[in-house]
């Protein structure tokens, strides 16, 4: 290697078995284990990076930046909840249980999401005081596990979220690591402490959509009917998946695509389960539009959500709202060059860090360790997601005001294109410069 | 019973209060419609005169429910507290991750019977099928008849109990000494569902716990 690390010339470094993928091989072999970690997909993969707006201009005409009404609120549940949700911006907090999460980092993202006029949602293992005290609005997850499923607490629920899988890994159950099982968290989902509590990746009490069906009914009649009631899916097939949940009985699809985040799975899991958000999101619409059911049941997208323009992008192409999960961690703390050094005694740093299954976070988020959880100030730490929440509605809403919007569901996918034939093909927009779709049919 | 009643019906049974509560609801002609009497939150005394569906009793708290029939998928699913009584035979997953209560089927229950159990006791009077007790983490399943293969598969500490012959046992499910301790249980659980046995005359089942924590051949430990 040269003075300054970079390799001498003749050293050619194998692009199928590049130092990571050696890393990994060494890793295996020594250890036995696969490798399991936090995090969402980090390989690239084809995303909203990859769309353009088409600003206005002579045929066009846009709205003043600041000073024009461009409104972005959502109501979600329209179809059969007497009570269905109204949030103030089109982004939502996703899935995340309290294990996975500490109490102060469920609290904060309570905080944040109320702050910023938007619902929260609980995770495997229950709901806790924390984040039912600190959300307005709070989506309550019914997953395979079952953990600490209670009507009491069904029935405190904004609305209902039936949780079929996520992004990070379709087909998986969720997993919690020994290590953070503490006495509060074991006590909560009936399990023994210290164990590796991998949860159940099928539902226990019905298979297939037919008996889905049944199933939203009784927790309709449970909650008298008044709360939405969402089916969460892992972006895999889903032009089916979604036609077969809103035959179920939907208020509410949301999609998580394969850049979704998880408290912890195995690696290969993450990298290799499930088709980016993008792509999905357009049979998602397709599915919809095709049941005359597009706005019906309101559709919320996530996975891989950074910014305003993800989050308008997401809405140009058919989506109601979005969810992060990833992003509000981040926003909590999570990944701080604050923390530098902690991240390096754990050989990781700023910006790498996605041992999120150790329960070592030095931020504090994603452990039970006490002495480590209350270094997150859960009124802090709310104050800098409701700041960043806001950030993405109103770079949201400047997309739209450009394209000549008033609100940011008028936002439309003949607003968009391409920089990439591949994403003009996923997204269902012409290649940038041509009037080209790749592509046609459903693409199921 | 259309759907339209069941919903009537349930409304008025979740409007009742623990004031009024203390009385009893005969349902007629269920017709084996969904989601009878589920979300029961009060001690009342509910009858239901036929088959019900799926999901009959679902999450019930404090009511006796007794059901003179056959009941579908689910019934009793996530009980916290009361009892539920079936005079017939109970579809899949019957008593599916119940925290509390009793649940008792007076005939068969078919797959997945206490699958993910959370506290709550099943007693059936009798056989199980396949995969009874899968995932199930707490409480008791009593079964006085055969018991189908896959029994207690992926099991964390619930107790099974088995008065004829288990078929075959899942991933992780062991037989264990019935002791004194055993025997006292399961003598009360079955007093309480009113069925006449012998303890004696069961076997105890539950986990080997050797799923519990991922097991590796970790060559650096193994070398030194």
């Amino acid at each position: 290697m040269t003075a300054s690390g970079q390799p001498e010339p003749g050293m050619r470094e194998s692009a199928s078995f590049d130092r990571n993928v050696i890393h990994e091989i060494q890793r295996a072999a020594r250890t036995g284990v696969y490798d399991i970690r936090g995090f969402g997909a980090k390989r690239h993969l084809p995303h909203f990076d990859d769309l353009v707006f088409l600003g206005a201009s002579m045929s066009r005409y846009p709205l003043e930046g600041y000073r024009e009404r461009c409104d972005c609120d959502v109501t979600l549940g329209t179809r059969f909840a007497t009570n269905p949700i109204k949030i103030e911006i089109p982004i939502t907090i996703a899935g995340m249980s309290f294990g996975a999460l500490s109490g102060p980092a469920k609290e904060a993202l309570g905080r944040g999401a109320t702050a910023a006029g938007t619902s929260t949602t609980t995770g495997d293992g229950g709901m806790t005081q924390e984040e039912r005290g600190h959300s307005e609005k709070l989506v309550y997850q019914i997953l395979p596990s079952r953990y600490g499923m209670n009507p009491d607490d069904l029935r405190k629920a904004d609305a209902i979220e039936v949780v079929l899988g996520q992004g990070a890994k379709p087909g998986g159950g969720g997993m919690l690591m020994g290590q953070k099982i503490s006495d509060r968290v074991a006590e909560m989902r009936t399990l023994p402490r210290n164990i590796d509590q991998r949860s159940a990746c099928r539902h226990p009490d019905w298979t297939g959509p037919d008996d889905l069906a049944i199933k939203i009914i009784e927790l309709r009649e449970i909650t008298d009917w008044k709360v939405p009631v969402y089916i969460k899916i892992g972006a895999t097939r889903t032009y089916y998946d979604v036609k077969l949940a809103v035959k179920a009985g939907a208020d509410v699809v949301v999609l998580d695509g394969m850049q979704g985040g998880t408290g912890a799975t195995q690696e290969v899991f993450i990298e290799h389960v499930g088709i980016p958000t993008m792509p999905a999101l357009r049979q998602a619409v397709q599915a919809l539009k095709e049941m005359d059911m597009h706005r019906k049941v309101q559709l919320i997208v996530s996975g891989g959500i950074r910014t305003g323009a993800d989050v308008a992008k997401a809405l140009a192409m058919g989506a109601d709202a979005v969810s992060i999960g990833v992003a509000a961690l981040v926003a909590l703390g999570d990944n701080s060059p604050a923390h530098q050094s902690d991240y390096e005694k754990l050989g990781s740093g700023a910006g790498y860090y996605d041992d999120w299954h150790e329960g070592r976070c030095p931020a504090g988020i994603s452990t039970q360790d006490e002495e480590l959880a209350n270094r997150l100030d859960p009124e802090l730490g709310g104050r800098r997601l409701a700041n960043y929440l806001r950030v993405l509605a109103v770079e949201c809403q400047t997309i739209a005001r450009a394209c000549g919007k008033s609100h940011v569901h008028n936002l439309e996918p003949e607003d968009l294109v391409a920089l990439t034939v591949e994403s003009a093909a996923m997204a269902g927009v012409p290649l940038a410069g041509t009037n080209w779709v790749p592509g046609s049919g459903h693409g199921e | 019973m259309s759907a339209d009643s069941v919903r009537a019906l349930n409304q008025r049974l979740h409007d009742l209060t623990e004031a009024s509560a203390d009385s009893t609801w005969r349902i007629a002609q269920p017709r084996g419609a969904h989601a009878i009497a589920c979300g029961m939150r009060v001690a009342a005394d509910i009858v239901i005169d036929g088959h019900a569906g799926y999901y009959c009793a679902g999450m019930n708290q404090l009511a006796r429910i007794t059901v003179n029939g056959n009941v579908g998928v689910g019934v009793a699913e996530n009980m916290m507290s009361g009892v539920v009584r079936v005079k017939g035979q109970a579809s899949q997953s019957a008593g599916a991750t119940a925290h509390g209560g009793l649940l008792v089927i007076e005939g068969d229950a078919a797959a997945r019977c206490g699958i993910s159990l959370k506290g709550g006791n099943i007693v059936v009077g009798g056989s199980a099928g396949h995969m009874t007790g899968f995932l199930s983490q707490a409480g008791n399943i009593v079964i006085c008849g055969d018991a189908r293969e896959a029994l207690g598969d992926s099991l964390y500490e619930t107790h099974i109990y088995v008065r004829g012959r288990a078929e075959g046992l899942g991933a992780d499910c062991m037989e264990k000494d019935l002791r004194d301790e055993h025997r006292e249980d399961l003598a009360g659980l079955l007093e309480q569902a009113e069925i006449d046995a012998d303890p004696a005359t069961f076997r105890r089942y539950g986990s080997a716990r050797t799923l519990y924590t991922y097991k590796a051949d970790n060559a650096e430990v193994a070398a030194q």
